[in-house]
């Protein structure tokens, strides 16, 4: 794997360690099923997963 | 690796007979070194050979023959794909995020505490109990979960076997949780007490973690890596400042507290922490805990392999019998409740099947993620056995007794502990002390001080040398109280959810989290809960881990029992219960476990294992009018066994509630058996 793809492929993992998925591929799956709605922007994106992460289920261990 | 491997070509056999003779090689030398030291490199290797053809061989068994996964099925994240929740996510990302769930101070504290009965007991659970128990679990329930849209325990157990078992699963997650926190409170308290250098970087964390979040909200949103440099720098500047603080004559007394002092401080934190919005403490404050547990875990991994130290503690001490001061009771069953995670933990059921299910891209990521990621967690246990076993034994006895047992002074300390066969002297107990930049190392109990004095002796070999040794103390101190706040913050929040929807099953207004008053109420009842507990910790005669330890392993155990069951009710009614030994036998182990402990210590006849013959202990001195320490008067006599009973009945509580599990259990493999077809409750396919 090209070095670039190992470092992206870091911090999205980074990202997701603390419940934050990639926001390209929202953005992606987006485009794909919903072109005519309007997407989150990166900021409310990262609002709406911060709320969730600490929502109602217990999402880490002792 | 797996995959590279499945071809079985003549590259990849050499490959595994390597493996498997490194690893019969370094457990025939754990096995055959008696009475002399071994270096943990010997350890470590054996458990990785272990983890690996633990997954090769069992892992992929389970996943291919017993379950069946079928690759070509279309997952819930491929066909419920939102971009939010229902992610197709990268294996190798969502292995990360995986362990870094499950991965907490469980399966750090849990051997260390298990260290008083020499390596090789708890070594050897930890390596046997992930292979057949631990990642047995979070696997199938992984599984069980991605085939059911990625539906929680508690709503699998509904649907699977009914209404009733359901709201008992949920009373006893539920008690589970607040014993949890309760324990994860009293580490941090045991480890702060009379510490001014750690309680200074502690209380800093909390600004410092309050400037990321307004950054991380006004100013730049959403950059998480620029938020986490700028917390990274904040702790290591409060690390620093820490060390001028405990010198200072003015300052040090200011950040020296009681136990007591700390719990209700705690608690108090607990109770407004949970209230506030997210994004202020706890989101950036889980960033720097997430990134720094990952980044310390794989540090000392590297430190391990790069000092190679000596194992100082023996293989097999005496206190295999049960007298131990760290926990009392025999080996069997209290070793298996000891430690729970790293070889099997309950819990790991509830995050199996939280978010991870709903990022799984097709179901041949399900071994690599559920048992891949538990066997990793056993790593960590093994790592922690190893810088537990790196100390001087008198070292680590002197770390772990409570007062009663060794006295307040190092001369008493080094004079009980010396009795025990590991010789010291004062003068070489308090040079660790200084070492490590405390007044005293005596009695610090609950595991965290002693994994810090390990790792702080390891990593000062890597970087430093022994005047930095202070320093990477502290670090260690820190990286553990800053995970296990985020998980009482996190941990009382999620209480309150549970709280809420309890009382919603009585009275549906109860339910609606946006009535502030029902929240605070669910708030406070959280946190008086494990508030309770840890305040009777702290005061506890000895020492509070003892007492509380085992009640939370416990329930992890018959946390997982419950899980297990429900995975063989499951095998059942996929009518693959010719496979169903898989999950029966690890759940036959935990609940012969946890029912003997469980009996053990409410009813066991000596007072240090048994709550019943504790109290009465208590009772008949107090009967005499007389006063027996460290409790201070009669009222305080009357709280010891006040206490006592709440335990027990705590102990009853969960007895009855994985019997009344195990019975339901049977009812529904019963009527599963009689059914012809496959009555499993799986989401369709057809569902878009």
């Amino acid at each position: 794997m090209p070095w670039r793809d190992v470092m992206k492929r870091t911090a999205q993992t980074a990202r997701l360690m603390v419940g934050l998925p990639d926001y390209e591929a929202y953005l992606a799956h987006r485009r794909v099923a919903h072109p005519d709605e309007p997407a989150l922007s990166r900021v409310e994106f990262h609002r709406d997963r911060t709320a969730r992460r600490f929502g109602d289920s217990a999402s880490r261990c002792c | 690796m797996a995959t590279r491997a499945e071809g079985g070509s003549g590259l990849s056999w050499l490959l595994w007979a390597i493996v498997a003779a490194l690893g019969a090689i370094a457990l025939g030398v754990i096995a055959l070194s008696r009475g002399e030291t071994i270096n943990a490199l010997w350890l470590v290797v054996a458990a990785i050979c272990v983890h690996l053809i633990g997954y090769r061989v069992y892992g992929l068994f389970i996943a291919r023959r017993v379950l069946r996964i079928d690759p070509a099925r279309p997952t819930p994240a491929v066909r419920r794909n939102d971009g939010l929740d229902f992610v197709p996510t990268n294996r190798i990302v969502l292995f990360g995020h995986h362990f870094a769930a499950i991965a907490g101070a469980g399966p750090l504290v849990g051997p260390v505490l298990a260290a008083q009965m020499g390596y090789l007991p708890g070594t050897l659970w930890i390596l046997a109990g992930v292979v057949f128990a631990g990642a047995v679990q979070d696997l199938i329930v992984l599984f069980v979960s991605t085939r059911r849209d990625g539906r929680s325990l508690g709503e699998i157990i509904r649907s699977e076997m009914g209404d009733v078992p359901g709201v008992i699963a949920m009373v006893g997650i539920l008690a589970i949780m607040i014993i949890l926190l309760a324990v994860l409170a009293l580490i941090i308290v045991k480890a702060l007490a009379d510490s001014p250098w750690g309680t200074f970087t502690v209380f800093a964390t909390m600004p410092v973690a309050i400037v990321m979040g307004l950054y991380g909200r006004y100013l730049r949103p959403g950059r998480v890596a620029e938020v986490s440099a700028i917390g990274f720098a904040g702790l290591l500047a409060a690390i620093l400042v820490g060390g001028e603080v405990a010198a200072s004559p003015i300052w040090a007394p200011a950040f020296t507290f009681s136990g007591e002092a700390l719990a209700l401080m705690l608690i108090g934190y607990g109770f407004v922490a949970s209230v506030l919005p997210v994004w202020l403490l706890l989101a950036p404050r889980d960033y720097l805990s997430t990134f720094l547990k990952i980044g310390t875990i794989l540090g000392l991994a590297i430190g391990i392999f790069i000092v190679r130290p000596e194992l100082q503690m023996p293989a097999v001490t005496r206190f295999v019998d049960g007298s131990g001061p760290v926990f009392a009771g025999n080996l069997f069953p209290f070793l298996f409740i000891t430690i729970a995670c790293g070889a099997v933990s309950g819990f790991h059921s509830l995050v199996a099947s939280g978010t991870t299910p709903k990022m799984i891209e097709s179901e041949a990521h399900i071994p690599l993620i559920g048992y891949g990621a538990m066997l990793m967690e056993s790593f960590v246990a093994v790592m922690a056995m190893v810088a537990a076993s790196v100390l001087d034994p008198a070292v680590y006895f002197a770390l772990n007794s409570p007062v009663a047992l060794i006295g307040a002074n190092a001369a008493d300390a080094a004079a009980a502990v010396s009795s025990w066969g590991f010789a010291i002297t004062p003068a070489a107990l308090d040079e660790v002390a200084r070492q490590v930049g405390e007044t005293s190392i005596l009695s610090r109990t609950g595991g965290a001080p002693t994994l810090a004095v390990g790792m702080a002796q390891i990593l000062s070999d890597v970087i430093g040398g022994p005047g930095m040794m202070a320093f990477w103390y502290h670090f260690a101190i820190l990286f553990e109280a800053l995970f296990i706040l985020t998980t009482v913050d996190a941990g009382t929040r999620v209480a309150r959810f549970m709280i809420q929807d309890l009382a919603g099953t009585v009275s549906p207004r109860m339910r609606d989290t946006s009535n502030w008053t029902g929240n605070l109420a669910a708030t406070a009842l959280a946190v008086g809960g494990w508030g309770w507990f840890l305040y009777q910790g702290v005061t506890d005669p000895l020492g509070g881990i003892n007492t509380l330890w085992p009640l939370f392993g416990i329930a992890n155990q018959m946390l997982a029992a419950i899980a297990l069951t429900l995975c063989t009710i499951v095998l059942f009614k996929m009518k693959r219960e010719r496979f169903a030994w898989v999950t029966m036998v690890p759940l036959a182990w935990l609940l012969v476990c946890t029912l003997t402990a469980g009996w053990q210590k409410i009813f066991h006849a000596d007072p240090r294992i048994g709550f019943l013959a504790h109290a009465s202990r208590y009772s008949d001195v107090l009967g005499r009018g007389e006063v027996l320490a460290p409790a201070k008067g009669q009222g305080q006599m009357r709280q010891v066994i006040f206490n006592d009973y709440v335990n027990a009945a705590l102990c009853a509580l969960f007895i009855a509630v994985v019997l009344a599990m195990l019975v339901y259990g049977l009812r529904a493999i019963a009527a599963a058996r009689r059914s012809q077809t496959p009555t499993a409750m799986e989401t369709a396919d057809a569902v878009a």
